[in-house]
């Protein structure tokens, strides 16, 4: 079932009005977007006034990143700017559906980046190939406002969206991640410094250009149980319990926390509020605001051992530690699952959660080894007791690659025929007719309708052979939008 | 003087640690493990004895 869009109570500004359907640019516009806002100093500012943080995981501070990019570029090589819109988290659905509901609010954040750091390039970066045809439609529909664009698309994968994975696909090369330093920052697409900056970052930073409040909440996919998922936009500082009381898990058995990587956390970290320091301080954090809430009935062991299982399998195998770690915690989670893990398997995992965090080139072995610690320090009971018995919720639920963590995107509704009118600017040339999107349920009333159908495009059901639709480099807007520079950079496939 | 490992490319053939072996551990399934990343002076002439070591060039040093 794919994920629910549930709108409000309060502010929701990169919701939008009409989560539910796709924005054209006439609604972008009237909503304040692509005015002329501060310049690009004054942006600068008031991003670092919000306290604006990267939306992909990592809760980067965005001022000190555009600060650090712009400055590279004065005394080197001009910098470029990247729009990451490929979601590797298996329970994050936020940075597809903004890419297919808001493609201009996007595109509009982008071009104040490359103003903001004189990027003398701009990259979207996507998976997803319903996002890509939004973000090209957008793009047919007005010319991008910035530097040479060209989007890239990518095969899904966990690791695809990591930012050194991101240059190197732009680069020409497989989209896996590389040893740092050097960061992107310093050395990105080309060599030079790149702004890698995730999809809903730079909505914000849009948003605040137009003097909206764009720091304040953030896009939170919450699942597990029975329940659909929720697609929500809160502000920081909701606790978790009210958060589960909405998802309609009230009373959950446990939290898996920002994505695969915040770790599992009990029931009495409920009152914990959405706040940096206060889920840093807790061990946990954020992460690209995916957060699973299990069931009664669901084991955190189980989901333990599916979610490292999820990992090994998405490992990039670039990494000898991260292939013999992530297998030894798989290994040693599913005997636990099984009622087969003797005291030394659990001072195995004990020791793996504090060793191997930092070893690989990326992150995956890091999340894989606070699964592990998180369960052992948060669940030391039902951790004792799977070692005497064999627990039937887990023998019902193996693991699967993490199959059962998968969120499907919700796919806004095109515009329908009789809706406001998809102005074209001067000079964007044709405006192409939306395409039906297959599958896609017709608009319906009410915030939170119109995302039942299930029709999700799944990367994984095209074989990894097949040719891709849209492989090669991709232009930037579709012949006869004129104003667009022809792009350049890396070719691709 | 930094010593850093690039994880990508330890194959764990373990040739590093008889030079440095204050430097680096190999862990349980054979690959190098920095134990020190900011160099001493007196640590240095070690450091580059277990980069020249490597027969994967994965480790370097970084001023």
């Amino acid at each position: 079932m794919t994920a629910t869009v549930a709108s409000g109570p309060g502010a929701t500004p990169v919701f939008g009005p009409g989560p539910d359907r796709v924005e054209s640019l006439a609604d972008y516009r009237s909503h304040g977007g692509y005015g002329s806002g501060p310049d690009p100093e004054e942006l600068l500012d008031r991003v670092a006034a919000a306290d604006l943080r990267g939306h992909g995981g990592a809760g980067f501070p965005t001022a000190v990143k555009l600060r650090a990019v712009r400055d590279a570029g004065r005394s080197g090589r001009p910098p470029v700017v990247v729009a990451n819109g490929e979601e590797g988290e298996p329970g994050s659905v936020k940075d597809r559906w903004l890419l297919r509901a808001r493609p201009h609010l996007v595109l509009d954040g982008l071009a104040r980046a490359a103003a903001i750091t004189g990027a003398d390039h701009a990259y979207v970066y996507v998976s997803d190939p319903t996002a890509e045809r939004r973000v090209r439609e957008a793009l047919a529909e007005r010319a991008f406002d910035g530097p040479p664009l060209e989007l890239v698309r990518v095969e899904h994968a966990y690791v695809a969206g990591e930012e050194s994975a991101v240059v190197r696909r732009i680069d020409g090369g497989p989209a896996l991640p590389t040893a740092k330093p050097p960061r992107v920052f310093e050395q990105g697409v080309g060599g030079a410094p790149t702004l890698v900056a995730n999809v809903e970052t730079l909505a914000r930073l849009a948003l605040l250009a137009a003097g909206t409040d764009g720091g304040s909440t953030v896009l939170l996919t919450l699942s597990g149980g029975t329940r659909p998922a929720l697609l929500v936009e809160r502000p920081y500082g909701v606790t978790l319990g009210r958060l589960a009381r909405e998802h309609g898990t009230p009373q959950p058995a446990a939290v898996l926390m920002g994505g695969l990587f915040g770790g599992l956390l009990p029931p009495s970290a409920l009152d914990l509020p959405l706040d940096r320091v206060r889920l840093a301080a807790a061990g946990t954090g954020l992460g690209c605001g995916a957060i699973r809430f299990l069931a009664p009935n669901e084991c955190p062991v189980s989901v333990a051992a599916d979610a490292v299982d999820h990992l090994a399998v998405e490992s990039s195998r670039q990494c000898g530690v991260c292939v013999s770690g992530t297998r030894a915690l798989r290994d040693t989670l599913v005997a636990l699952a099984e009622g087969r893990c003797d005291d030394d398997g659990i001072a195995a995992l004990a020791r793996w959660a504090q060793a191997l965090p930092g070893r690989g080139a990326c992150g995956l072995l890091d999340a894989a080894a606070r699964l592990a610690g998180s369960l052992l320090t948060g669940f030391p009971d039902l951790v004792a007791a799977h070692q005497r018995h064999p627990c039937p919720t887990c023998a019902a639920t193996p693991p699967n690659g993490g199959q059962r963590l998968r969120v499907p995107a919700p796919v806004p509704a095109p515009e329908p025929a009789s809706g406001p009118a998809r102005a074209a600017e001067p000079g964007a040339g044709a405006t192409p007719a939306p395409a039906p999107e297959q599958g896609s349920a017709p608009a319906s009333p009410g915030p939170a309708a119109g995302f039942g159908s299930g029709a999700e495009p799944r990367h994984a059901a095209r074989p990894a052979s097949a040719p891709e639709p849209a492989s090669g480099p991709a232009r930037a807007a579709e012949p006869g939008a004129g104003s667009t520079p022809a792009p350049v950079g890396a070719g691709l496939c | 003087m930094k010593l850093r490992i690039d994880s990508t490319r330890c194959q764990g053939y373990g040739e590093c640690l008889p030079p440095a072996p204050r430097l680096i551990e190999l862990d349980e399934w054979g690959y190098a493990k920095l134990l020190v990343v900011e160099l001493t002076a007196d640590q240095e002439t070690a450091a580059r004895a277990a980069v020249d070591a490597c027969p994967n060039d994965a480790l370097r040093l970084e001023r």
